[in-house]
């Protein structure tokens, strides 16, 4: 929010306003939604909204061991669609003076405490509350309002947490995120931080009390709606999804694999007010390795910046949107990368094994990202979402994250997942429904063989046949990018026979049929080999990148 | 909407400000609604609780934490010099004794019977908020600060480092085209904003530095030397903590850009003149942009509730703006038209563009959001 409008109301009528153009529908009647619908031309069945003022819900939170607690912690307040500012943790390094200094000079929104399992030791998690309680904290915006603060940690210590931070703060007690080492239990906490969010936190914010009081159903942090959709349809569809939300100062993803949802933001990794911090993380070299043709450092470091201070414009040539283009591969690539950090199974526990597992120990804490077994990849975000052509949608999304064997790809038309996520709450029909045949562009399939040869060599062999008979055989060679058109609601079979060291997920050499589904970019078979390397010469690599760019039609020729 | 609003950056001979000063945690407001106050002024103070030295007793007597209270010299809420006995346990051999002493002089702040913890916290430090401008306190805050009112100058940068400052406007370069280069920067700049034109170079900023200037006012700077002079690449732009030894303000861009021709004639006009200066910048929600405010002084005031520009609500033909994005970046002329449709710009996005005519008499087509108003004008 920014002058002239310091009320949210003033937004959302506005934007109602333009509806009631666009729609010829009766929607406001002064100030006030006319609700529930009362003709055809007049009045809507509800309205709902989420929120993302301010920059976010930004919190803190605290675990007694950091990759334990701490991350089951972390794991909550991300589920709930917050920002993360600071893990703290008994055993995070930090000196005692170091984490009260920490915790009084972050201002989150909120603070979420984790620690021990039910029943076992509370010295430690009762010392965390004694360094927060003495480091006396502050949230982020209203001077005179106490500190939201969810406590879920080992119930034993309740009571003297209430002792310590009772008075300090606004503090509710609920179970404990990881009552046993083996188990976490995320949505009692999950819940509470969604609670005192529209308690407390939105209540800071000009115009909120209006705004819940239009809303038929609750406000939600935008991220934690876009994740109730992509768990349901997840749920609904039997599929391990990948979302990603790119935006101008954060990247989220999301994830549900075999029904588990995880969702991380990467809050400093954007394409606008992050943008140069994507250049800071990836480095100028995984940046310019995207970019066909040369450019000197000093130059597009300056413009890197120049876009930071002046976040709302766009590439007006075809050499700046190509920049961006490389910018937005590498903060997906690093945001999938942090994603996978934490988006694994429970750290520190104990395993049961067999014989049998004796040659293939697993650790504890292995990613739950498994990109052979997942089935779509949807993307959202001004890049992503607006791109001019959306091959390059599809390309970027493959560049950043190396889709293994067979993958479906989307973007979010308008971004309408997180509405669709509270819709969700109140008739997950409708919402799965819009979400289908209106949120989603289908963009098509890719077919990515692992394995990696030289360029030209046989990589597979493919017979399609598509649905109305027709058959096209082929074959793809390492360095070799194709894109066969293949509509959006159309499907085809394809029988892919890999060389001998080339694997598509049935082993190397064994032959997969799969049938895929189309798009309004169509099927693509990559075969540049997996993991991608581009050629380290400069002039072979921009050869590779200007021959993939043709092949796929991804930027108009000069 | 009828219009897109595209905010842009102020540069104004005169104008009304408002500036929000506020403690950041309760404490005392000093002066009264009406009255005037200097820049360097403290119109409010708070004392920051001390900081915190947590002790753990149970573990350095060595005895469980429910029984540390048997041992305790001082209790909760005693004050501590250096040094003096905290605890201390009474063993039947002397030398077995343990005596474990205050790091700081404090106060005991808690002590607890589950963790063995002795909280201490030094005395509280007292924070002043200053005035920053010279003005008129129009509102007070009671114990949370208060809101100064001055009739100025004012000029909005794109992009700063440091914190607020003041000093003497002194204009170094001759144009607005020209460098600032370290021959422009004499000894008796020192604690003086000074005002360069197109550009700062590493060896520049590195003289500002050793002369002691309060700020610098250019067009722009190279990324690599502002990297070096902070010493890491900034990643978002959220500053105005940065200590680097002056406050440093973009009014273009990175890059070597002239400063526009009416910032720069604004501050040459007011050379000699004391400015109060912040380079603290937020791009995010709740946006915050470097400035520069020189006030009008006492009985130049007049009406100020006149002197408020109105809400700009849309770009108009005719307004001076300023191109943003390359391949023009940093071009000032006039809108020439604005055309209702879409137009397909190179890229293959179809977009709202505007027609910019420059002073040499040529035009460009580009999109409304890479153009930014010079207001104020």
């Amino acid at each position: 929010m920014e002058a002239p409008f310091e009320d949210v109301t003033r937004g959302v009528l506005n934007a109602i306003a333009e509806i009631e153009e666009l729609s010829g529908r009766k929607i406001l009647d002064g100030d006030k939604i006319i609700t529930p619908c009362r003709d055809a031309k007049t009045g809507v069945d509800i309205y709902i909204s989420t929120s993302s003022a301010g920059g976010g819900l930004q919190m803190m939170v605290t675990g007694v061991v950091q990759n334990m607690t701490g991350e089951s912690a972390q794991r909550a307040a991300l589920g709930a669609g917050a920002i993360v500012i600071d893990v703290l943790a008994s055993n995070d390094g930090r000196l005692p003076h170091e984490k009260i200094e920490r915790i009084r000079a972050m201002r989150p929104d909120m603070i979420l405490m984790s620690g021990g399992t039910d029943g076992g030791a509370v010295t430690h998690v009762v010392e965390m509350a004694e360094y927060i309680s003495a480091a006396e904290p502050r949230p982020r915006f209203g001077a005179t309002y106490k500190l939201p603060l969810v406590y879920a940690g080992n119930t034993a210590a309740q009571p003297q947490v209430k002792n310590i931070l009772g008075e300090k703060t606004a503090l509710v007690l609920t179970d404990n995120i990881r009552p046993v080492l083996e188990r976490e239990n995320l949505a009692p906490a999950r819940d509470k931080i969604h609670d005192l969010f529209l308690e407390h936190v939105m209540q800071q914010a000009p115009g909120y009390k209006k705004l819940i009081e239009m809303a038929g159903a609750p406000i939600m942090p935008t991220p934690a709606a876009v994740g109730v959709i992509m768990e349901t349809i997840a749920k609904r569809e039997h599929l391990n999804l990948i979302g990603v939300d790119i935006g101008g100062a954060t990247t989220d993803v999301f994830s549900v694999f075999e029904g588990l949802f995880n969702r991380t933001v990467s809050a400093n990794l954007g394409m606008s007010y992050s943008i140069s911090n994507v250049l800071a993380e990836a480095g100028l070299a995984n940046i310019m390795r995207w970019v066909p043709f040369t450019i000197d450092e000093q130059t597009l470091r300056n413009r890197i910046k120049n876009k930071m201070v002046r976040p709302t414009t766009i590439p007006q040539t075809l050499d700046e949107l190509q920049i961006e283009h490389a910018i937005a591969r590498e903060a997906l690539r690093l945001a999938l990368i942090h994603h996978k950090s934490l988006a694994t199974s429970l750290k520190g526990i104990q395993q049961e094994r067999t014989i049998s597992d004796v040659f293939e120990q697993q650790q504890s804490g292995k990613t739950l990202i498994d990109m052979l077994k997942l089935d779509l990849i949807v993307g959202s975000g001004g890049i992503l979402s607006h791109a001019p052509r959306r091959v390059q949608s599809m390309v970027m999304m493959v560049d950043a994250y190396e889709p293994l064997g067979v993958t479906r790809l989307s973007v979010d038309s308008i971004f309408m997942m997180p509405h669709l996520g509270v819709l969700s709450t109140i008739d997950e029909k409708a919402a799965t429904d819009v979400f289908v045949r209106d949120c989603m562009v289908y963009l098509g399939t890719c077919i990515a063989p692992i394995g990696q040869g030289k360029d030209g060599e046989r990589c597979a062999d493919y017979v399609i046949t598509f649905s109305d008979g027709r058959v096209e055989k082929g074959s793809l060679a390492f360095g070799d990018l194709r894109l066969i058109p293949l509509a959006a609601d159309q499907k085809a079979s394809i029988v892919i026979q890999p060389a001998k060291q080339v694997n598509l997920g049935a082993g190397a050499g064994v032959a997969v049929t799969r049938e895929v589904q189309g798009g309004v970019v169509g099927l693509l078979l990559d075969g540049r080999g997996r993991p991608l390397q581009l050629p380290t010469d400069h002039n072979l690599r921009v050869a590779a990148l200007m021959k993939w760019h043709s092949a796929v039609g991804l930027y108009p020729s000069e | 909407m009828a219009h897109s609003y595209t905010p842009g950056l102020t540069v104004t001979e005169r104008t009304t400000v408002q500036r929000r000063r506020m403690l950041s945690l309760p404490g005392t407001v000093l002066v009264a609604t009406g009255e005037t106050v200097r820049a360097n002024q403290a119109v409010a103070r708070a004392e920051l609780p001390g900081k915190v030295y947590p002790l753990n007793l149970a573990n350095q007597l060595g005895v469980a934490p429910d029984e540390i209270h048997e041992y305790l010299v001082k209790k909760a809420g005693d004050t501590v010099r250096k040094d003096e006995i905290l605890a201390e346990n009474k063993p039947f051999i002397k030398w077995l004794k343990t005596e474990v002493l205050s790091p700081i002089a404090g106060v005991v702040e808690s002590v607890s019977a589950v963790t063995g913890q002795v909280l201490l916290r030094e005395p509280p430090r007292v924070l002043e908020l200053l005035g920053y401008v010279d003005g008129r306190i129009v509102e007070v805050i009671p114990q949370q600060g208060v809101v100064v009112e001055t009739d100025c100058s004012l000029v909005q940068g794109i992009f700063g480092i440091g914190g607020e400052t003041r000093g003497e406007i002194v204009v170094a370069v001759t144009s607005p085209a020209e460098a600032l280069s370290p021959r422009h920067l004499t000894t008796d700049m020192k604690g003086k904003v000074v005002v360069g034109g197109s550009f700062i170079s590493a060896d520049a900023l590195a003289r500002a530095k050793e002369v002691g200037v309060a700020g610098l006012i250019v067009g722009g700077i190279h990324d690599k030397d502002l990297r070096a002079l902070l010493g890491y690449d900034l990643g978002v732009a959220i500053t105005g903590t940065e200590q680097v030894g002056f406050t440093l303000i973009l009014t273009e861009g990175f890059g070597s850009i002239p400063m526009a021709d009416k910032t720069f004639s604004l501050l040459s006009v007011h050379a000699g003149q004391q400015a109060s200066i912040s380079g603290a910048t937020q791009i995010r929600a709740g946006v915050i942009r470097p400035e520069i405010i020189i006030p009008k002084g006492a009985g130049a005031t007049g009406d100020l509730g006149a002197a408020i520009a109105p809400q700009r609500e849309g770009i108009r033909v005719g307004d001076l703006v300023r191109i943003i994005r390359d391949p023009l970046f940093g071009k000032i002329g006039e809108v020439a038209s604005l055309p209702a449709d879409l137009q397909k710009i190179p890229t293959e996005s179809d977009v709202r563009v505007l027609e910019v005519r420059f002073a040499d008499g040529s035009m460009a087509v580009m999109p409304r959001t890479n153009i930014e108003l010079i207001e104020g004008a």
